[in-house]
């Protein structure tokens, strides 16, 4: 890289582009990711619990198998995002919510080791206690994230407060949500129809979730109810009643696809509405907005480049592993 | 209660030094994982299969564990070291953010094939994805390790004050990122993972061979074991004088750019010439043993051999002492004591593998029952070697977190409690040790459990479908 290139580079925006509200929306976006392809493997640990077969429990795991791994490194990215472009924001957060972000990575530490464990014997009590930590794992990562977001918009100092647990059970909710969908979709006749109820359960669940969400938020949002009756939070709602509709409907009919593709349409919904009722704040316990936390024009229009060149790619990973992977699992694919 | 400074340092020494083990073991593995593959794939027979599944287990298990031990030390910057990821972030958080986006997501991904996929790939596919993951896994310590040679060698960058905090900004790319120590490091931790994984292979071949040969209790696939003692054993050869050769140059990049860690790991406190090498010391004085201010020692010197490396090849070159710096010097006895636990057994890792050349050599590598044991004793050494190449690596760098910008006590998060990172500290105690002992168990089953049956391999290769009742890969 030639001086001169250097110079271009730190000298203003690259095509003039607004970086910021970009990289803020990248943030978001990453967020979401995680949430619903990590969620399904969640959701498919919540259901987990509610099966007593051993088959049903096997073919659980397999489903998720060749995927949660690379689900899971979206928060990575996420983190690493949010720390190369607002790098006090990163610091600011992660360190006001200490509890909460170690409860998060625990459960993440117990949902990534328990399906590994659960394997490796095949005497009851083991099998019990790991399939236990799998549900746990599979339960909590979701509801402290949740929480995690809900604190982070209403700019929460501390680690439990009411809007943190209605979005948590929310996000819950919406795992259990994509969890039953991709099940179906993978393992189809190997689990029994209580998989579609869960589902359907979860759907009314997050909703009312949704509703519960937005009368906390009313009370407890810095900008009020005024942010809450804004256009394209409004219009973000509807859709997703209409997606939850259609998510039940789908799912009923056997529509996998459909139903998977409606639960990614309302995690990304959800995550939208966080993200609209935050802008133009990134931070609103520190007073942050986003163009005074981003970093300085350089390392931004590097960090842009980065982005832009690799995240085709990544989606070019995703798409050969899943269709690697298409199609229900079958009975001698053990985990 | 406890200070959470300390408490914060304590803490994230142990994510790391936990961490590290299981991306040695899955970037020591990747080489020989992608040659078993490709031999498997153009028909090497079924000991190659046996290897590429069998070692594929250990790796499978290593990632998962490196994948979620390795989550918490990106967020621990954030939880713990506020200030720090403040002051840093520009040019810190983008190598970071690259690593997940360019590394981590291609290894993630194609080791769902990698291991899940045999059956469902083509051949082409299956040693692209093996490619895949070992290049990933490669290119995630490109990053890191740029971004923590910028750490031990900050250039690039200009100081500013916003807000009241001294905040990095980056000014030139090029000299910040293309940073001369990286070359240095690269080569030496890569090489590291490899001669770690070949020692740890060679010592549980060396376990097999020993029970089969010298022993005489009959061994199942003993051809295995006989394979993965000769593969390990050639890259043993190759690694290990190619890590003390490269790590004399890396020595003396550390002499020249970083004196005070070089003064902590020869512990010379007053600037000298003609630095004697010692090979072993203690205070004269043992009420003084615990203080590394202990000026009278006594010890098993090389004249001159300390300026003689740090120079290459001066006996009289001088090495300014750790009393000339303005700062504290870092806790020189466990810099010093790493440093030589590490070069010893870097120069005993040369020894095992002449020592097995030799045999293999004179054609009685497999009935050396003095050599097998002395690859079963240092079977684990490699990863012990690179933990202590690590601390002298961090501690001697000490009190700098960013050397000569920023020290580690200012960059702990400022509204951390004490209570709260005593919480955090004995629950990953209790946490990581769990872990460890769980990771322990599960690749000693894999190991007692040996390579899936090379007859039962062959009918799988004879036809696409496996027959029933042939486990899957995991």
């Amino acid at each position: 890289m030639t001086s001169a290139t250097v110079e271009a580079l730190a000298s203003g925006p690259l095509f003039g582009l607004p970086l910021p509200e970009l990289w803020f929306a990248l943030v978001f976006g990453l967020l979401g990711t995680f949430l619903f392809l990590d969620g399904f493997d969640f959701g498919a640990g919540a259901i987990f619990a509610t099966l007593a077969d051993d088959e049903a429990r096997e073919a659980v795991l397999s489903a998720i198998g060749p995927f949660w791994d690379g689900n899971e490194v979206w928060l990575v990215v996420f983190g690493g995002a949010l720390f190369a472009a607002f790098p006090s924001v990163y610091a600011g957060l992660f360190s006001r919510h200490y509890l909460l972000m170690f409860g998060i990575l625990g459960a993440l530490i117990l949902r990534g080791l328990a399906p590994e464990m659960y394997e490796q014997r095949h005497d009851e009590r083991w099998q019990r206690w790991w399939g236990r930590s799998f549900v746990a794992g599979s339960v909590l990562a979701p509801f402290l994230l949740g929480a995690f977001a809900g604190n982070w918009l209403v700019g929460s100092p501390r680690s439990l407060t009411l809007v943190g647990v209605v979005v948590g059970v929310a996000v819950t909710a919406l795992t259990v949500v994509s969890g039953a969908a991709f099940l179906r979709l993978k393992t189809r006749d190997a689990l029994p129809e209580t998989v579609t109820q869960i589902g359907l359960g979860a759907v009314v669940a997050y909703l009312l979730a949704v509703v519960a969400t937005l009368g906390v938020l009313a009370v407890r949002l810095p900008t009020g109810i005024d942010a809450l009756l804004s256009v394209p939070v409004i219009a973000l709602v509807a859709a997703s009643v209409a997606l939850g509709v259609g998510y039940g409907v789908a799912l009923r009919r056997g529509s996998n696809v459909a139903a998977l593709a409606a639960a990614a349409g309302l995690t990304y919904g959800l995550t939208a509405v966080v993200a609209v009722l935050m802008y133009p704040s990134i931070d609103p316990a520190a007073g942050l907005t986003v163009r005074a936390a981003i970093v300085s024009t350089l390392p931004l229009n590097l960090m842009s480049v980065g982005a832009a060149l690799l995240l085709p790619l990544i989606a070019t990973y995703f798409a050969v592993l899943y269709s690697a992977f298409s199609g229900p699992v079958t009975a001698d694919e053990a985990y | 209660m406890i200070d959470p400074v300390l408490a914060s340092r304590f803490q994230f020494a142990l994510t790391t030094i936990v961490h590290i083990i299981f991306p040695v073991m899955s970037m020591g593995l990747a080489p020989f994982l992608i040659y078993f593959t490709w031999k498997d794939i153009r028909g090497g027979g079924p000991v190659y299969e046996q290897l590429r599944r069998f070692w594929t287990k250990i790796f499978a298990i290593s990632f998962v564990v490196g994948t979620v031990t390795g989550i918490v030390l990106e967020f621990e910057f954030g939880t713990n070291f506020a200030a720090f990821s403040t002051t840093a972030g520009e040019l810190f958080g983008g190598p970071l953010a690259i690593e997940g986006m360019m590394a981590f997501m291609l290894e993630a991904t194609f080791l769902g094939i990698f291991v899940f996929g045999r059956e469902r790939v083509s051949d082409r596919l299956y040693m692209v994805s093996s490619l895949a993951v070992g290049v990933g896994t490669w290119l995630s310590a490109v990053w890191i390790l740029i971004a923590n040679s910028w750490m031990q060698l900050p250039r690039g960058y200009e100081l500013a004050t916003e807000n009241g905090q001294q905040v990095v900004h980056l000014v030139d790319p090029v000299a910040a990122y293309l940073n001369p120590r990286f070359g240095y490091m690269y080569v030496h931790m890569q090489n590291a993972a490899v001669e770690s994984v070949a020692l740890f292979m060679a010592g549980v071949a060396a376990y097999y061979v020993y029970r089969h040969h010298v022993w005489g209790n009959e061994t199942e696939n003993i051809v295995f074991w006989h394979k993965t003692l000769k593969i390990a054993l050639v890259a043993l050869l190759i690694t290990a004088p190619l890590q003390v050769l490269q790590g004399d140059l890396y020595a003396r990049h550390v002499y020249e750019t970083q004196p005070q860690k070089f003064a902590a790991m020869e512990a010379v406190w007053d600037t000298e010439s003609y630095v004697p090498e010692y090979l072993f010391a203690i205070p004269t004085d043992l009420s003084q043993l615990t203080d590394p201010r202990a000026k009278e020692l006594f010890g098993i010197g090389i004249p001159g051999g300390a300026s003689w490396l740090a120079s290459g090849g001066d006996a009289t070159a001088e090495i300014r002492g750790l009393n000339t710096f303005d700062t504290e010097a870092p806790p020189v006895a466990i810099v010093f004591w790493s440093f030589r636990a590490m070069v010893g057994m870097g120069f005993w890792f040369i020894l095992l593998a002449f020592w097995g050349g030799y045999r293999w050599y004179t054609g009685e590598l497999f009935e050396d029952g003095l050599l097998h044991k002395a690859l079963m004793a240092s079977s684990l050494l490699g990863f012990l070697a690179v933990e202590l190449g690590w601390v002298v690596t961090e501690v001697g760098r000490q009190p700098w977190v960013i050397q000569g910008v920023l020290k580690t006590s200012e960059g702990v998060s400022p509204g951390l409690t004490g209570s709260e990172a005593l919480i955090t500290l004995v629950g990953f105690v209790g946490v990581y040790t769990a872990i460890l002992a769980l990771y322990a168990y599960v690749v000693a089953r894999v190991i007692r459990g040996g390579p899936p049956d090379a007859d039962a391999l062959e009918s799988v290769d004879s036809s696409d479908a496996p027959p029933a009742g042939v486990p899957g890969d995991d």
